[in-house]
């Protein structure tokens, strides 16, 4: 099978501004994965499928996966003017000081492919797709009309996520009821409130258990 | 009625079967418990594994699975119920003629068990409906199934017709219809029964 | 409950989708909505299909999901990679030994682990029987749809129970066997074991004869089964349809074969593949992978190396692999079952995910029944072979 760069590269030659990104995964088992833009996705997905070398017409698996907004620390190094005495004197000097920048980054959701080939037998390719941001531009193409394989999973990361697929055929909730308003997968989900009863609590289930029970206690002595 | 039991013995020897109204109905019934052909995870595999030939399940009068609530005695929860299933639950229990009775079986049935923590995971069936024998376990063994009807079977003999605690069937007041929870928008509404379960206090 | 209503999606814009085709009702056009499930003998499980009715037709069918979902995803990103084992024996509870040879695989790609030869014999050995008893009683269930009611599924749980004697010895449980573990095996099997298991192997090829005999020839098997859910080739494979329900349709994907995992490459077996991906097919399939399985079974019992059964490197407790990620996929007996890792260096997965094959089995499950009679509809469901702990996870 071709290489992560090779297959890079043609992608690149057959559909021109697929943004194809390496991501390398540095774990042992070295599943390095391409970012495709969000833009022509559906025309990389139908490259990858239709290309007589690559053949991945069998799409396995497809997951959501949430990355929280997060603050990174970073140490740069800043060049300032400052004013010295210098033997008495009034100078400006020129000083490097270090100095620890915060650097917001936005979180994103993502959604992973896993493509194999029946006809040649080999995978995997990882492919993802990254969301602009985790409350409102949080859509993605969906690939079905690629891999009828995806239908079934898309739903499914909707449903426990939120990333809304434009063009999927039929986006409803899968696993959870219709009425439900909230996406459970996402890190920052919280549990409902049924905590009355906790006979062996520890770390946040004893948080929320202690929570409830003050909350009992807070109505009781209201009325 | 109480029967004097060496008197009854005694009689019995002689080849005279004497009995009375009420174990003579609690005897019948127990022996005809029909379960409801419901399996919801892990344990429903069990519990077809204890109908089969080794364990074989009609020893004890129960073989007859309904597939129809309304034609069943016993339901067994044989396996997590989920917030999703939760509703469904309640209202085939509602369906059932009464006497009717429920054996909860495995960890998750109990308490929601290893799955207590999902956030779909209902934390006990106890929480809608009344639950007649508990069987611990995950999943409980065919022979744990077999002491669990043992155990109800008991449970029905023991029944009196009259009083405070006679069966539902015979009580013409008492609670036939369960209010069936309702799906909400983050969680079942409500999260319990208050009707039916009560907070346990924990003691340590 | 839902507030779905029954309708059939038209996409004009999605040209070339592969969408199950239109039926329109004959006659005067009176259709009948049916929800069968999530309570029904012949469902499996809690599992609900909303089918659409034209007398006795199905013209329209969704499949709804959820009623057992149990968060499995979003507990193993609590726990510890050790402690989701025991959870993987939950998924697809028919099978516990295979969901734990998938998992130990994907968290050994992840950390880079090496599994001894005899765990590897073993964990082939586990897996082939698992595989055994899933399709038999695979088998005894379809029969029972079919209206054979109990003698086929009773033969398969008597041999079932054989197997899970064996189980039992070795791992301590029945059904939920916990048995694997990142670089090998939790229990090194004693010499009689391993007897054991041989002498009831051999005894399970007159199993397969007695139920090829009473099954396979059989007239209301062949008419029920044969030309029914028809499931194309080039379909299966665009809807990821794995395991023997592809094989049935004439993939040839096994990723025993394809991804050499484990030691299957040292033994000699077979992959049967259907012609006509219809039920009896299907069926067909199923047979005779329960014979390559004895097959694997006796070369792989009949030379069992000793030394250790776990990779001395590995630690099972408190395991914090490298920041990275992992897929690992075996072939599982309902099809390929695989595990997607992300690690951020913690001592539990930022994601822990779970391709269950039964669940996108069912992508198909209305392309197959449009057009037959609502009772083969049940047959069809049946033959996906689906085990809700997997299906909704």
């Amino acid at each position: 099978m071709k290489t992560i760069e090779e297959i890079q590269a043609a992608i690149e030659a057959a559909v021109p501004g697929g943004e194809v990104t390496i991501v390398m995964n540095p774990s042992p088992a070295a599943q390095h994965s391409l970012l495709v833009g969000a833009g022509k996705a559906v025309a990389v997905a139908k490259f990858l499928r239709d290309d007589a070398e690559l053949a991945l017409d069998f799409c396995s698996n497809v997951t959501g996966v949430d990355w929280l907004d997060r603050e990174i620390a970073e140490k740069v190094k800043v060049t300032k003017t400052v004013t010295k005495t210098v033997d008495g004197v009034e100078q400006q000097v020129e000083e490097t000081v270090e100095e620890t920048v915060k650097r917001a980054v936005p979180g994103y959701l993502e959604c992973v492919y896993h493509l194999y080939s029946v006809a040649k037998k080999h995978g995997p390719v990882v492919i993802r797709m990254r969301t602009a941001n985790r409350s409102d531009m949080v859509e993605l193409p969906s690939l079905t009309p690629i891999w009828r394989g995806a239908e079934f999973q898309e739903r499914e990361v909707f449903d426990l996520y939120g990333i809304v697929f434009t063009g999927h055929p039929d986006l409803r909730r899968i696993l959870m009821w219709d009425e439900f308003k909230d996406h459970p997968m996402r890190k920052d989900y919280v549990l409902p409130d049924d905590f009355e009863y906790e006979p062996t609590p520890h770390d946040d289930v004893l948080k929320r258990a202690e929570a409830h029970r003050a909350d009992v206690a807070q109505e009781g002595a209201a009325q | 009625m109480a029967i004097d039991q060496e008197l009854k013995i005694e009689m019995g020897k002689q080849g005279v079967v004497v009995t009375t109204l009420q174990e003579l109905y609690n005897w019948g019934r127990k022996s005809s418990v029909w379960p409801m052909q419901f399996g919801l995870a892990c344990c429903a595999i069990e519990m077809i594994a204890t109908t089969m030939a080794r364990y074989d399940l009609a020893r004890f009068g129960a073989e007859v699975f309904r597939p129809s609530p309304r034609q069943a005695d016993l339901m067994i929860i044989s396996g997590t119920v989920t917030k999703k299933m939760a509703p469904q639950v309640v209202r085939l229990y509602n369906q059932m003629g009464e006497p009717r009775y429920v054996i909860a079986m495995g960890a998750c049935a109990i308490s929601g068990g290893p799955f207590k923590q999902g956030y779909n995971v209902l934390k006990g069936i106890d929480r809608y409906i009344p639950v007649d024998v508990h069987i611990p376990g995950c999943p409980p063994r065919p022979e744990a199934l077999l002491q669990a009807f043992i155990t109800l079977q008991n449970k029905i003999q023991a029944q009196p017709l009259t009083g405070p605690n006679r069966p539902r069937h015979l009580d013409a007041e008492a609670q036939g219809e369960f209010p069936v929870p309702v799906q909400g928008e983050h969680d079942l509404e409500p999260t319990s029964n208050p009707g039916v379960w009560t907070v346990p206090v924990v003691i340590r | 409950m839902s507030s779905w209503t029954l309708q059939q999606s038209t996409n004009e814009h999605l040209a070339g989708w592969n969408r199950p085709q239109v039926i329109k009702p004959e006659g005067d056009g009176e259709v009948l909505e049916v929800s069968m499930g999530p309570h029904h003998p012949s469902t499996h499980g809690v599992f609900r299909m909303d089918v659409k009715l034209d007398g006795e037709k199905v013209i329209g069918l969704k499949p709804v999901f959820g009623y057992l979902h149990r968060n499995h995803e979003q507990l193993g990103e609590k726990l510890s990679y050790l402690a989701i084992m025991p959870y993987t024996d939950r998924l697809d509870y028919f099978c516990s030994l295979s969901n734990n040879w998938g998992y130990a695989m994907a968290v050994e790609k992840l950390a880079g682990l090496e599994v001894p030869e005899r765990a590897d014999h073993l964990r082939v050995i586990l897996a082939e029987l698992t595989r055994f008893q899933n399709h038999a009683s695979w088998i005894g269930f379809l029969a029972q749809e079919m209206g054979a009611s109990g003698t086929p599924l009773m033969y398969a749980f008597r041999e079932r129970e054989k197997i899970l004697d064996l189980f039992e010895e070795l791992t301590g449980s029945r059904m939920m066997c916990n048995y694997m573990r990142f670089g090998g095996c939790r229990v090194d099997p004693t010499a009689e074991w391993l007897s054991e298991t041989r002498k009831v192997v051999q005894g399970l090829h007159k199993f397969v004869d007695e139920f090829e005999n009473l099954l396979t020839g059989n007239e209301i098997l062949m008419s029920r089964t044969q030309g029914v859910g028809v499931l194309s080739h080039d379909l299966a494979v665009n809807a990821s349809v794995s395991g023997p329900m592809a094989r049935a349709s004439g993939v040839n994907y096994d990723i025993r074969k394809v991804d050499h995992y484990g030691i299957y490459d040292r033994f000699n077996f077979r992959v049967p593949l259907g012609e006509h991906g219809d039920i009896y097919d299907r069926y067909m399939v199923r047979v005779l992978e329960i014979r390559e399985s004895l097959s694997i079974l006796e070369q792989a019992l009949k030379s069992v190396p000793g030394g250790p059964i776990l990779d001395p490197k590995a630690k099972s407790r408190g395991i914090r692999p490298k920041a990275g990620e992992a897929y690992g996929r075996i072939e599982a007996p309902k099809g390929e079952l695989g595990f997607y890792l992300i690690s951020d260096g913690a001592g539990s997965p930022y994601r822990y995910r779970i391709r269950p094959p039964s669940f996108i089995n069912l992508t198909v499950l209305e392309d197959m029944c449009l057009g037959h009679n609502v009772a083969d509809a049940i047959l069809i469901l049946g033959s996906v072979d689906i085990v809700l702990g997997e299906v909704d996870r």
